[in-house]
């Protein structure tokens, strides 16, 4: 009963190899490309999915606006630009990058199970390419009307913040960014949840955004003890 | 083709999973539709619960993991006929659309009703606008089944520390759990103010119970599912039923319509996952979809009655903030650990409060001592730029917040309503339930009467500032929140809108639950509330359909 509801096997990914060999080609061509922005990390999970080298590089830049780099970590160092391109592109993989197992991570204990992400049904998946990728004319998915999907939205407030958005000052992005306020609301939305969801969904790496806030995450099957919640 | 059953039950929330419990139990052969899928327990080997939930803020609130998803199954709403089809489509007021329901996301706040919730016509008298009503039963009459719903659901609680509870023939089956820290700080607050606070009786396990452990303190309690299953969300109920061998669970099964002629039901069309309309035949049919679902459930099979879909209550909330010096830790623990009760009862402050309104009587309702958990959440009400980073490290929200939330009685009206939306359809083309509301003023006053006591409550428990907001707001109703207009209330309690009574021509169902036209369909869930009182509706609808299903099959 339960492999008809939930995916019982890790997301199909890119050959390993392969992955590794358009990551090198990644990075020299944004060598020639993108002046000023961060190197993508190495994640195990992570891979091009829906953005480009230089949309890459802009979304990356922007969130190091929005969740910056101090004292402590911040967006660059989290990959929040990871769990946004594994979002857009969360049907690169199957099952999609959607909902994460469970019912532990193993951070806590017990078999780690959140990278096995749920299948998806007929209709969930209809609501999330419907979410993602727009309605695009497409009839089933314009029944309350036509949607424009968060890649639609990504590549114009990306097209918005301008292709030299890397190269300019700190205070001309910030003008840049406070001039989309719309296209920022959600990709703040994003960020947020990239910093500090569950790093399965390939943000919050090496639990950064949790780590520098003083939270556990996810604590099952341990728990807190009771004095612990009691006092002080 | 189709096999025939005793009973189909509609839903398998707390009310469902109850009738299915008391079904089977006598002997009856049941057929449970869940429109949501299974994350709960193997159906095939129903002693062996599924393990799917889990501590993860974005899959439960960002990415509708319990469902309905609000595109494919939205809901329409406006605040009155004069604003036109409606103002708003989304999430209204959504329940989970899992096996379990509403009882998997709950945080288990489980009290009983005060004996004159039952009679607060005759207790208070009428309000001009409202449609308050007596119950067709009394709380003696449900008493020994609340008794037997919090051992069902298990039930950590103790009692005598509550001076405003009813009478009960029993202890709690289990003790209270540990106290959270913040609920401490703010409950001996109230208690020098003169105050009653006390451990909220709790749908979850402090002692392992009926072969489910103890609660760990996760802290991922409201709006998750529980990973170890320690909350008494439906699974006890439903595991007993599915083990007799006389239940069958069809998830992802939603109903269309129930079947009705000659007065009688006789069953239920119903839509497969893969689209397919089918039907069952019974010769019972109960219905426990929720107060929103079931009328217009009743609507779309073309159930007439004046009240159907009508006298629709949510509470009215009042929630006050305060930022706290020190670090409580919200996260550590079950949400809410104490409640008090000091605000339902008509003292002479409230009598005055609203003569002063012009209102005969006014009462508020439980007040629930939480604070502020997840990291997400609390990023996201943060301005971006440096400013996140300090704010996030200081968290004056998810390390010093504290929330008193205060469940205020919303007193039915007519004008309160689900209809079917004229133009808005579900995934399966079905119109959708369209829900026309706004508070009395009653909720208003009585609101405005109590925050300051909140307040006062937070600044002797030391608070550096204090604010209040409503749910739903009022003043700028179409103001949004996170895409959500502020007059959508978003309280999770519905209530009323099949109001039970003894006058079919007032009310829909008689005291047993029964339609009066229709006497073998049944409604097991909260729109059968005449009043929403200021309590959590879970262990009443429970104690309902125990006491319903239970005369059902005798």
């Amino acid at each position: 009963m339960t492999s008809d509801i939930v995916g019982t096997r890790r997301p199909a990914l890119m050959p390993r190899q392969a992955m590794h060999r358009r990551r090198r080609r990644i990075a020299s061509s944004r060598a020639r490309t993108v002046s000023r922005c961060q190197e993508r990390k190495e994640h195990p999970l992570a891979m091009p999915r829906f953005f480009d080298d230089q949309q890459y590089a802009i979304i990356q830049a922007a969130c190091a606006r929005l969740i910056p780099t101090d004292d402590d970590p911040g967006a660059t160092e989290a990959g929040v630009v990871d769990y946004i391109d594994g979002l857009l592109g969360a049907f690169a993989s199957d099952p999609p990058l959607i909902w994460a197992g469970g019912p532990f991570s193993g951070r806590f204990g017990g078999e780690p199970r959140f990278s096995n992400f749920h299948r998806l049904s007929r209709h969930d998946e209809l609501a999330w390419r419907t979410r993602i990728e727009g309605s695009r004319g497409i009839e089933e998915r314009e029944r309350l009307g036509p949607v424009i999907g968060w890649q639609e939205h990504y590549r114009a407030g990306i097209l918005a913040l301008g292709a030299d958005f890397c190269d300019v000052s700190p205070e001309e992005q910030d003008r840049r960014l406070r001039a989309n306020e719309s296209f920022v609301d959600l990709l703040y939305e994003h960020a947020c949840e990239g910093m500090y969801g569950a790093p399965e969904y390939l943000g919050n790496r090496d639990h950064l955004g949790w780590r520098y806030i003083g939270f556990p995450g996810d604590v099952q099957p341990r728990g807190y003890p009771d004095d612990e919640v009691s006092e002080p | 083709m189709s096999r025939d059953f005793d009973a189909i039950i509609i839903g398998s929330g707390p009310g469902g999973s109850t009738a299915a419990d008391v079904l089977t139990a006598a002997g009856w052969s049941v057929l449970v539709f869940e429109r949501g899928k299974n994350y709960l327990i193997n159906l095939e080997r129903p002693s062996e619960l599924l393990a799917e939930f889990s501590n993860d803020e974005i899959k439960y609130l960002s990415r509708h993991f319990l469902g309905p998803d609000p595109w494919l199954e939205p809901r329409t709403f406006r605040v009155s006929p004069a604003e036109g089809e409606h103002r708003f489509i989304g999430d209204v007021n959504n329940l989970p659309a899992t096996v379990g329901g509403g009882g998997v996301h709950a945080d288990g706040k489980v009290p009983r009703f005060r004996e004159e919730d039952f009679s607060l016509l005759s207790h208070l008298g009428p309000l001009e606008g409202a449609s308050v009503a007596d119950w067709p039963i009394s709380y003696d009459d449900l008493e020994p089944f609340y008794t037997e719903a919090e051992r069902l659901i298990g039930v950590a609680g103790e009692a005598g520390a509550n001076p405003f509870a009813p009478w009960r023939s029993d202890p709690y089956p289990m003790p209270p759990g540990p106290p959270m820290y913040s609920a401490l700080v703010t409950a001996s607050a109230a208690s020098r103010l003169g105050y009653h606070p006390y451990p909220a009786p709790t749908a979850v396990n402090s002692v392992p119970y009926d072969d489910r452990p103890a609660c760990n303190n996760c802290g991922f309690c409201a709006s998750f599912g529980c990973p170890i299953h320690a909350k008494g969300d439906p699974v006890a109920s439903l595991r007993r039923a599915l083990l007799t061998g006389r239940a069958e669970l069809r998830p992802e099964a939603t109903v269309s319509k129930i079947l009705v002629r000659n007065g009688q039901a006789t069953g239920v069309e119903w839509i497969d996952g893969e689209g397919n309309h089918r039907v069952e035949n019974a010769d019972h049919v109960v219905l426990a979809a929720g107060a929103t679902e079931t009328p217009r459930l009743l609507l779309l099979s073309g159930i007439e009655h004046p009240e159907i879909g009508r006298n629709l209550m949510f509470h009215f909330q009042t929630l006050t903030f305060g930022q706290l010096p020190q670090r409580v830790h919200g996260y550590k623990g079950r949400a809410v650990t104490h409640l008090h009760d000091d605000f339902i009862p008509v003292d002479a402050e409230a009598r005055e409060a609203a003569r002063a309104a012009g209102l005969p009587w006014l009462r508020g309702g439980m007040v629930e001592h939480g604070a502020a958990a997840y990291p997400v959440t609390e990023a996201k009400y943060y301005p971006w730029g440096p400013r996140h980073k300090d704010l996030m490290r200081a968290s004056p929200m998810r390390e010093h917040l504290v929330v008193l939330t205060m469940q205020g009685e919303d007193v039915p009206q007519r004008t309160n309503q689900i209809d079917l939306d004229p133009k808005i359809r579900d995934i399966h083309g079905l119109p959708v339930a369209r829900i026309t509301y706004q508070p009395h003023r009653h909720e208003v006053v009585a609101s405005a009467h109590y925050a300051p006591k909140l307040e006062a409550i937070l600044k002797e428990a030391g608070a550096l500032r204090t604010g209040t907001i409503t749910s739903p707001g009022f003043g700028a109703p179409f103001a949004r929140h996170r895409g959500i207009p502020a007059a959508v209330p978003t309280s999770r309690h519905v209530m009323g809108t099949a109001r039970m009574g003894c006058d079919p021509k007032t009310s829909v169902c008689d005291a047993w639950g029964r339609l009066h036209a229709i006497p073998n369909l049944i409604i097991c869930d909260s729109s059968l509330f005449p009043t929403a009182s200021g309590y959590g509706p879970t262990l009443t609808l429970v104690a309902l359909a125990i006491r319903a299903t239970r005369a059902l099959a005798s």
